[in-house]
This record gives C-alpha cells, sequence and structure tokens, in this order.
C-alpha cells in the first residue's frame, strides 16, 4: 500500500510539474508572441501599402482619401508620455520622502495605504474627472494665465500659442500624470525604505540634517528603484487609453505647442474601432497597436536587461 | 568639581548618572566614569549588555528613533555642555564627534567624495582646500598610499578592510574631538584589524577614543582605561591594565578569564 502511495504521489508531482510548466511557457513566451503574430497579421494589409517605413513615417491620417500614417499619434503617445512623467517623478519624490523619512511611525502604514488606493481608481474614472473638472478649469485659469506669462518670451512663448481649449496636449498630460503617481509613489517609495539604516546612520553621524540624508543618501541609493518606477510608469502611461480618452480631441496632427488638439494611439484605436469601414483603415488601426505594442515590449525589456543592471552594478551595497 | 578642574585633570566627557530608556526598557542604569582626553577608552561587556547603546549616546544617535529618552549628564569639556541635554541640537553634537560603525558602511559614492563629504556639510566648497584635507585624512587613515591613484573610483571597489580605514578618514576629515568606534574589526580579518589597531593608537595622539569591542585581547592591547558594563550597569571602571590584571570586582575578574560571556 506504501508503495503504491508513493507511486501515486510521484505521478501528482509530475503532473503538476507539467501543468504549471505549460502555464509558465504559455504566459511567459506564447502569450506574447501570439499577441504580436495576430497584430502583425491583422496590420499587414496597411503596412504592404503604405510600407512599415512609410507608415510610420506618414503624417496624414485620412480616412476619406484612405491614407494613414502612424506618425501623429505615435508622436502624440511618445509626447504626452514624457510630460506626464516629468510632471510625475518630483511629485512622487516628495510622496516617498515624506512616507518614508517624515511621516510620523503611527502615520505612514494610512499614508501607505492610501497612496495605493489611489492606483485602484478605473482610469475612466481619471477620464470623466479630466473632462467635466480639470479641463474647463484649465481653459478658464491656467492656460490663460500661461499665456500671459509666456507668450511674449522668443522660445516658450511658442509653447502656450493657440486658443485654451482644455483639450490639448497639456491637460492629457497633467491628467495621465496624476493617474500614475499612485503607482509610481509606491514604487519610490519602496526604494527609498530599501535604504539601509547604516547608510543613514553614516550621514548622521557626518553632523547631516534630515534633508542632507535624504539628498545626499538616501535618494542617490533609491535611485535604481526611482528610475525602475519611472519606466514601470512610462510603460502604463504609454498604454493608457481611457483617462485621456476624451481629452486629446483626437485630432491626427502632430502638436506644435501645448495647447493644440492631437491624439496618441490608444485614443485613435477607441475612438476609431467601430468607424473603421474599411479593410485598409481597421489595418491601420492595428497597425497601431503593433508599434504600442512594441514599443512597450521593447522599453520594459531594454530598461530590465540594460538599464538595470548598469545601475546594479554602480550602486549595489553588498553586505549592508 | 569645577570646570577648571576637571580639564587640569584631562577629562574630555565626564558622564554622570547617565540613564537610558528605550519606550518603558530601562536600557542603562546610573552609568557614571569620565573620559580622558586623548585617550583610548575601551567599553567592554557581553552581548546586551548596553555598550553600544552608551556609546550611541554620545553622539545622540537614539534620536534618531521614536522612544528614546536620556537622563543624567555627559559633560562635554572644555566648554561643560551636557551632550544628552534636552536644550543641547543633536546636530551639533554630531559635528564634534565623529563615529564609526561594526560594519563598513561608506557611501555608494567616489572614495574622495565619501571622505569630502564631512567636509562639504561643513561648509567648505574650496576645491583645493578639500584636496588637502582629504589627502591628510586619508594618510592619517593609513589608506593614502593604496587609493592615491583611483580617488574617483567607486568606494565599493576596495576590500573590507579599506572600506573600513575610508570609514575611519571619513570621520576624522572633519577633525572631530572625540571618536567614537563601535566594533571597527568585527567584521575584519586578523590582519585589517592589526592595521586598525595600529592606526587607533595612532590616533589618539590627536583626538580622543571610545572604543566598544567584544574582544578582550583588542581592549587590552590597545586601551589606557576600559570600562567593564553588565546588564545595563557599568561594573568597574578603570586604567586598563589594573583593571585586566587585578579587578575589583568578582564579575569583572569571572569575565576576563572568561568564565561567562
Amino acid at each position: 500500500m506504501g508503495g503504491y502511495k508513493r507511486l501515486k504521489d510521484k505521478l501528482l508531482d509530475k503532473l503538476v510539474f507539467v501543468l504549471l510548466f505549460l502555464v509558465a511557457l504559455f504566459v511567459g513566451l506564447l502569450y506574447p508572441a501570439v499577441a504580436l503574430f495576430t497584430l502583425y497579421g491583422e496590420a499587414r494589409p496597411a503596412l504592404e501599402r503604405f510600407g512599415l517605413i512609410g507608415f510610420i513615417t506618414g503624417t496624414e491620417w485620412d480616412p476619406v482619401r484612405e491614407l494613414f500614417g502612424a506618425l501623429p499619434a505615435l508622436t502624440g503617445t511618445l509626447i504626452s508620455t514624457f510630460l506626464a512623467s516629468l510632471l510625475a517623478i518630483p511629485v512622487c519624490i516628495g510622496i516617498a520622502v515624506f512616507i518614508s523619512e517624515l511621516a510620523p511611525k503611527a502615520l505612514k502604514p494610512v499614508f501607505t495605504t492610501a497612496v495605493e488606493l489611489l492606483g485602484a481608481i478605473p482610469s475612466i474614472i481619471y477620464g470623466l474627472w479630466g473632462f467635466f473638472v480639470v479641463a474647463p478649469f484649465m481653459a478658464e485659469k491656467v492656460e490663460p494665465f500661461l499665456q500671459e506669462l509666456l507668450l511674449g518670451l522668443p522660445v516658450l512663448g511658442r509653447l502656450v500659442d493657440g486658443v485654451p481649449t482644455g483639450i490639448d496636449v497639456l491637460t492629457s498630460s497633467l491628467v495621465l500624470s496624476i493617474m500614475i503617481i499612485p503607482f509610481m509613489a509606491t514604487i519610490v517609495k519602496d526604494a527609498f525604505e530599501m535604504t539601509p539604516r547604516l547608510l543613514k546612520e553614516a550621514g548622521y553621524g557626518l553632523g547631516a540634517t534630515k534633508w542632507e540624508v535624504i539628498k545626499d543618501v538616501v535618494i542617490p541609493y533609491a535611485f535604481p528603484g526611482i528610475v525602475g518606477g519611472a519606466v514601470l510608469s512610462v510603460g502604463r502611461a504609454l498604454g493608457e487609453t481611457m483617462a485621456v480618452a476624451f481629452l486629446t480631441g483626437n485630432v491626427h496632427q502632430i502638436p506644435r505647442s501645448l495647447l493644440d488638439q492631437f491624439t496618441t494611439i490608444t485614443v485613435a484605436i477607441a475612438n476609431e474601432f467601430t468607424e473603421a469601414d474599411t479593410e485598409l483603415y481597421l489595418s491601420s488601426l492595428y497597425g497601431l497597436a503593433l508599434i504600442l505594442f512594441v514599443m512597450s515590449f521593447t522599453l520594459l525589456a531594454l530598461s530590465k536587461f540594460l538599464l538595470f543592471k548598469r545601475l546594479e552594478k554602480r550602486w549595489a551595497v553588498k553586505g549592508l | 568639581m569645577t570646570k577648571r578642574a576637571m580639564e587640569k585633570k584631562g577629562v574630555k566627557i565626564d558622564v554622570r548618572n547617565l540613564n537610558f530608556y528605550y519606550g518603558s526598557f530601562h536600557a542603562l542604569k546610573n552609568i557614571t566614569f569620565p573620559v580622558y582626553e586623548r585617550k583610548i577608552t575601551a567599553i567592554i561587556g557581553p552581548s546586551g549588555c548596553g555598550k553600544t547603546t552608551l556609546l550611541r549616546c554620545f553622539n545622540r544617535m537614539h534620536d534618531l528613533y521614536e522612544g528614546a529618552r536620556y537622563e543624567g549628564e555627559a559633560i562635554l569639556y572644555p566648554e561643560g555642555i551636557n551632550l544628552i541635554g534636552k536644550d543641547v541640537d543633536p546636530i551639533l553634537v554630531r559635528m564634534r564627534i565623529g563615529m564609526v560603525f561594526q560594519k563598513p558602511n561608506p557611501f555608494p559614492k567616489s572614495i574622495f567624495e565619501n571622505v569630502a563629504y564631512g567636509l562639504k556639510l561643513r561648509g567648505v566648497k574650496d576645491k583645493k582646500v578639500l584636496r588637502e584635507k582629504v589627502e591628510k585624512a586619508l594618510k592619517d587613515a593609513a589608506l593614502w598610499d593604496e587609493v592615491k591613484d583611483r580617488l574617483h573610483e567607486n568606494a565599493y571597489a576596495l576590500s573590507g578592510g579599506q572600506q573600513q580605514r575610508l570609514c575611519i578618514a571619513r570621520a576624522i576629515a572633519p577633525e572631530p574631538e572625540v571618536l567614537l568606534l563601535d566594533e571597527p574589526t568585527s567584521a575584519l580579518d586578523p590582519i585589517s584589524t592589526a592595521k586598525i589597531e595600529e592606526l587607533i593608537e595612532e590616533l589618539k595622539k590627536k583626538l580622543t577614543i571610545v572604543i566598544v569591542t567584544h574582544n578582550m585581547q583588542q581592549a587590552a592591547r590597545i586601551s589606557d582605561f576600559t570600562a567593564f558594563m553588565y546588564m545595563g550597569e557599568l561594573v568597574e571602571f578603570g586604567p586598563t591594565e589594573k583593571l585586566f590584571t587585578k579587578p575589583e570586582k568578582k564579575l569583572t575578574e569571572d569575565y576576563i578569564t572568561g568564565r561567562f560571556g
């Protein structure tokens, strides 16, 4: 009987191993491959018509004349993601400094949970809030103020050229940054809290103030974590649709000022999928999706393999 | 005793009835002993006796954590200020009293930046002055010859013993009056340990040293005075030679002869 039971256990062991291996294989390799393959298959008509380079660099997006170029949506995605990260990073460092270094011990879990819960708000809520609250505020107050401040100046003036409508690059980036803040702040805070106590004490021991320790010890030590948080958040911002769905105006033009209407890849897909009435139109939307997929995938892969390795080597602290 | 009288006797820090609490835990009980200027004072005792806790009172390290409370006095001469007084700014205390920790803990910066950091905190900006002082500190820490050609390499490229000497250089660069050493060789091999002991004896020409060690031979080799602690109390204090050869208390004798610990 004992021998029989052992055999059964062994079989079960094998079975579980094979099952989990298949799941891992599917999630890790097959799934991205299938996604890539499907996207490529669907995008092929458009890519064949315009050529890969032609599609990526094409600046016209005109369904009536059946001309589709991805450049406006691509630049829109990159610009809004870049601006959103730029706005979010300092705020996140501030939140992380506060929670990990300044907040009284008893309040730490409260703030941590609060920030983490913010990340659970569905992005469509940010979108609605952005459209009904932020956009009008930007149009009436912030943008006219910026224009008054900057319009006369040489380079900065051109950034705020145009009619302040609140449906533009600036508002989109702002709402997007607010949406990624909880996500990024949590990662940055975790990185801060990884700073060895001994390293902080070394700073204090030399007579540093709290601020000096944060600036000279904690932030440099947490630097890889800050970069990691930023990259993951950029990945998220790249693919975010609903938060900015109502805020870009979905106009296929390369924005020349922060107050221009524009579009991003995700917004274009979400808005136009139902009205894509020709094969080429639909295929071009798939083409946009393919670009986005490759972009996010490369970004994460690159950061994982190149950036983190280098940073780890430079900053790794052994034995503390 | 008057200030002048204490100075005359060569006392740098006069610890009187020092009590220390972590929340409700009474960690140090009525500690009284003098730390003599330009001498090495060793604090010995079994694990958990409070020797590191006592050391960390001198530079107010406990202030970084919630629930720490000091009572009594640790008077720093020549001014006669109470190091653990509530009205004394811990940062000013740390500006005058340097510390070296149990494990080497250089910053993830270059060798030069590590040593220069304390100077920069004190407002030294002139590059020439910084270079001179960094060189002097590294020479005093007996590390200069090994690192002079790679000052701008990351400190983590150094070996453990070199890192600890770098930490000593970092601590002495701003020219503190007192240097606290918390088991500075416990993570090092015998050769590095010997180098650091030699270095410590050299340093006492310039400053007052308090060293915590659980290595009795080390205390016997390098210190001028020894304080033996047990369960948060100071059992015996005296010249090292006397304490190790003719201890007054039975407990001290049992400890130094290895009967417990």
